[in-house]
This record gives structure tokens, C-alpha cells and sequence, in this order.
């Protein structure tokens, strides 16, 4: 977006809303390629979700999961999509305090930064289980 | 059922539960949980985990379709996702401390207060408000396009004469009340795994008077904000099953685009009546199954 033009809200709304669904889209595609390549290896016995016993660390970690899908392991493929798909309204909180900014609307850059910090918060803390 | 079988049926599930929650705007995640716990046996904790991720991806989708109907208020969406964020952190910390039991309980009790509300449906808030002190500080108050009417039999009344690009005022009223009502939507979507549109619009339009056009699209701009806060907690606390998110996620967004794409010609009346004996039973099935310990 040009940053000469002062962006009205709904102008930015609709970029922010056109994020989001290239966002989800991207997400999706991850998730099906890595569904589909998971589908046709699996042979053995079903995952079973009778009992919890909690998806491993390896995919389960920011970590793990980008580890294992750098070796293409279709489990961490799909996690990756879903770490995108998480990360999209994430990117779309970030975008709205520079929108906020760009209108020099301090207050509400204010307010969107708490919004990104907890966000962030429950993403990286580690502490938080 | 082998895993390829196992995948498909509860994708074609995820897609009717995704249409049916896009066409009747109360959102596919409210019955993805005991879709899975009631009917394949899936552990609470697993369901709420992929149901969190269908809960995004809907959001998400629909936004681009909504913002460009320039209803949405954005200050109102980023100041109560202050009190949504806090709010799903602090169901997902509970969640962890809680027996799946309660979480059972809870789930059906809010089942039935969404099914109550799909028979009801909100009431258009009063009009022709004073302006609030505390929503003039934080600007808050909006316009919204007057002249086009659209979508599900909404009682939107028009301005007279509304010529194109005609937009109507509103004023956002308790701010405190709808603001402690945010906190406790995010604190079920935490919980639960859900995107508390119920709650949403009892803040939104009962409490604070927003327009209804307003406070859906509004409301769906951030229930995506609230799921990503305690997704990243339900990730590394092994919550979130990539062989069982696969199904659930794609065939709830598949669901929720067709659902949108014959919104147009559906009976949205005959559908909420539908979809709300569903939900209620579901909830009746869920709280029963929780009292006898067996989620």
C-alpha cells in the first residue's frame, strides 16, 4: 500500500481482509500437500484419539515442527500449515498498528500493541504449558 | 476405519458442520467438539485442539468477504480483543487445570444458551442514542453503509432515501459492561476451543447497542484474533493433532465457503430452527456424558 495516500479505514480493511484469506489460503495448501502425502503412507495402524497422551514434541514444539518439515516429514508439513494458519491473524494485528500509526492514531497503536504482545506471548513463551 | 476412511468421514462431517455454522452464523466450531467426542469417540482435549484451528481458518476466510461490506469497526474490534486475548489465555491456562469433565459441562451449557439464541435471534439494539463519554474517548463510534441491505433476512432498517454511499451513525454505549462480557467470550473460547459468537453478540449488541451488521462482522474480524491466542498455548501443550486438524480444518473452511456461496437462496429462518434442535440435543448429550465421567 502506497504510504502517500493516508489510508481511510475501509481501504485498509480490505487489504487486511485480503491478507487474512491469502493467509488461510496458503495455510490450507500447506496442510492439504501435506494431508494428502501423509494419506498415501499410511498403512499402518490408525492414530488413535481414544486416550490423550498429547502429540510429541516434535510436533507439538515451533522447533520440531520446522525441523521435521524441512525434512519433510508429512506430520510437521501439516503442523507447519497450521503455524501459518495461526500466524495469519497474528500478521493481520501486526498490519493494523502500522495502519493505526500511518493515521498517526497513537492510542490505538497503543491498543494494538498490547493485542501483539499477548499474542506473542502465547506463541513463544515457553513457560506457559 | 482405516486411517484413509477415518480422515474422510470426518471431513464430510467437518464440511456439513462448517456450512451449517456459516449459513446460520453461529460458526461450525460450536458443534466440531461434540461432533468428535459424541460421535468418534475423540478425546475432549484432541477435539478442542482441531476445533481451535477450524475456528481460525473460518474467521480468517470470511474476513476478506466481510471487510469489503465496509460494516466492520475496527477500534471497536482491536479494543475489545484486548479483553478477548486476556481472556483466552486465561481459559487455556485453566483448561489445564480443569477435569474434562467440567470442560464437558461447561461445552453443554453454552451449547444450549447458543441454541436459545438461534431460536430468538438477536434483537436490532434501539437507535438514535446519546454518545457515551467513555466510547467518545476511546472513538469508538461509527458509521455503517445505510442503503444496501443483504444477506440473512437481517432486520436492517434503511434510511429513508438512502442514496449510494449513504452511511448511518451509531454510538457504542457500556463500554465497561461489553468489555467484561469480551473477557468472559474469550475465556470460553480459551476453554473450549470455540469462537463464542453467542456471547460476541450479547456484548456487542446488547450490551454496547452496536448495529447487528456491525457487531457480526466485527465480531467475526476477531474471533480469528482470540483463537490464535490460545492456539500457540494448545500447540505445545500436544492439544492439536496434525492427523486429526487435517480433516477438521479443511472440511470445516470447505464447509463454511459453500455455506456462503448459497447463503443467498437458503432458509436461514428454517436452518437456525434446525441447527438450534441440534445444538441443544448435542448440549443435553454433552453435559450427560460429562456428569457420568465418560468425556
Amino acid at each position: 500500500m502506497p504510504a502517500a495516500i493516508k489510508p481511510t479505514d475501509q481501504q485498509f480493511e480490505i487489504f487486511l481482509g485480503k491478507l487474512l484469506r491469502t493467509g488461510v489460503l496458503i495455510a490450507a495448501l500447506i496442510v492439504l500437500a501435506g494431508g494428502m502425502w501423509f494419506l498415501s503412507e499410511a498403512h499402518g495402524a490408525r492414530r488413535e484419539y481414544k486416550t490423550f497422551r498429547g502429540v510429541p514434541a516434535e510436533l507439538s514444539s515451533l522447533q520440531g515442527i520446522f525441523h521435521g518439515a524441512v525434512e519433510w516429514e508429512p506430520l510437521a508439513v501439516i503442523q507447519l500449515g497450521i503455524l501459518v494458519l495461526i500466524a495469519t491473524p497474528v500478521a493481520r494485528v501486526l498490519f493494523s498498528m502500522l495502519g493505526f500509526a500511518l493515521e498517526r492514531d497513537w492510542m490505538y497503536v497503543g491498543v494494538t500493541a498490547i493485542v501483539l504482545a499477548l499474542l506473542l506471548y502465547s506463541l513463544f513463551n515457553h513457560s506457559t504449558r | 476405519m482405516n486411517t484413509v476412511e477415518f480422515t474422510l468421514v470426518v471431513a464430510i462431517g467437518s464440511f456439513f458442520a462448517g456450512m451449517l455454522g456459516s449459513l446460520t452464523g453461529l460458526g461450525g466450531g460450536v458443534v466440531i467438539v461434540p461432533l468428535l467426542t459424541l460421535v468418534f469417540g475423540v478425546d475432549i482435549r484432541y477435539a478442542i485442539g482441531a476445533s481451535l484451528v477450524s475456528v481460525i481458518a473460518t474467521s480468517s476466510g470470511a474476513a476478506a468477504a466481510y471487510l469489503r461490506e465496509g460494516y466492520s469497526n475496527m477500534r471497536v474490534g482491536m479494543f475489545l480483543e484486548v479483553a478477548t486475548t486476556v481472556g483466552a489465555l486465561s481459559g487455556a491456562f485453566i483448561a489445564g487445570y480443569v477435569s474434562t469433565s467440567a470442560i464437558a459441562i461447561i461445552f453443554g451449557v453454552v451449547l444450549l444458551y447458543s441454541a436459545y439464541t438461534s431460536f430468538g435471534g438477536p434483537k436490532e439494539p434501539e437507535k438514535g442514542l446519546a454518545p457515551d463519554p467513555v466510547a467518545t474517548f476511546l472513538r469508538l463510534d461509527g458509521t455503517f453503509p445505510a442503503d444496501r441491505v443483504r444477506g440473512a433476512g437481517d432486520a436492517i432498517s434503511v434510511a429513508a432515501g438512502g442514496a449510494s454511499g449513504a452511511r448511518e451513525a451509531y454510538h457504542v454505549r457500556n463500554v465497561p459492561a461489553g468489555f467484561g462480557l469480551m473477557y468472559l467470550a474469550g475465556l470460553l473460547s480459551g476453554l473450549l476451543g470455540i469462537g463464542s459468537g453467542a456471547v460476541k453478540v450479547l456484548a456487542m449488541d446488547q450490551a454496547m447497542k452496536i448495529p447487528f451488521k456491525v457487531s457480526t462482522t466485527t465480531s467475526n474480524f476477531m474471533i480469528g484474533v482470540t483463537a490464535a491466542a490460545s492456539a500457540g498455548i494448545y500447540l505445545r501443550r500436544g492439544y492439536i493433532d496434525p492427523g486429526l486438524a487435517l480433516p477438521v480444518m479443511l472440511g470445516v473452511l470447505a464447509g463454511a465457503l459453500t455455506g456462503a456461496l448459497i447463503l443467498p437462496g437458503a432458509k436461514v429462518k428454517t436452518l437456525r430452527m434446525v441447527f438450534g434442535v441440534v445444538i441443544a440435543a448435542l448440549g443435553v448429550q454433552m453435559i450427560f456424558e460429562g456428569v457420568r465421567g465418560k468425556l
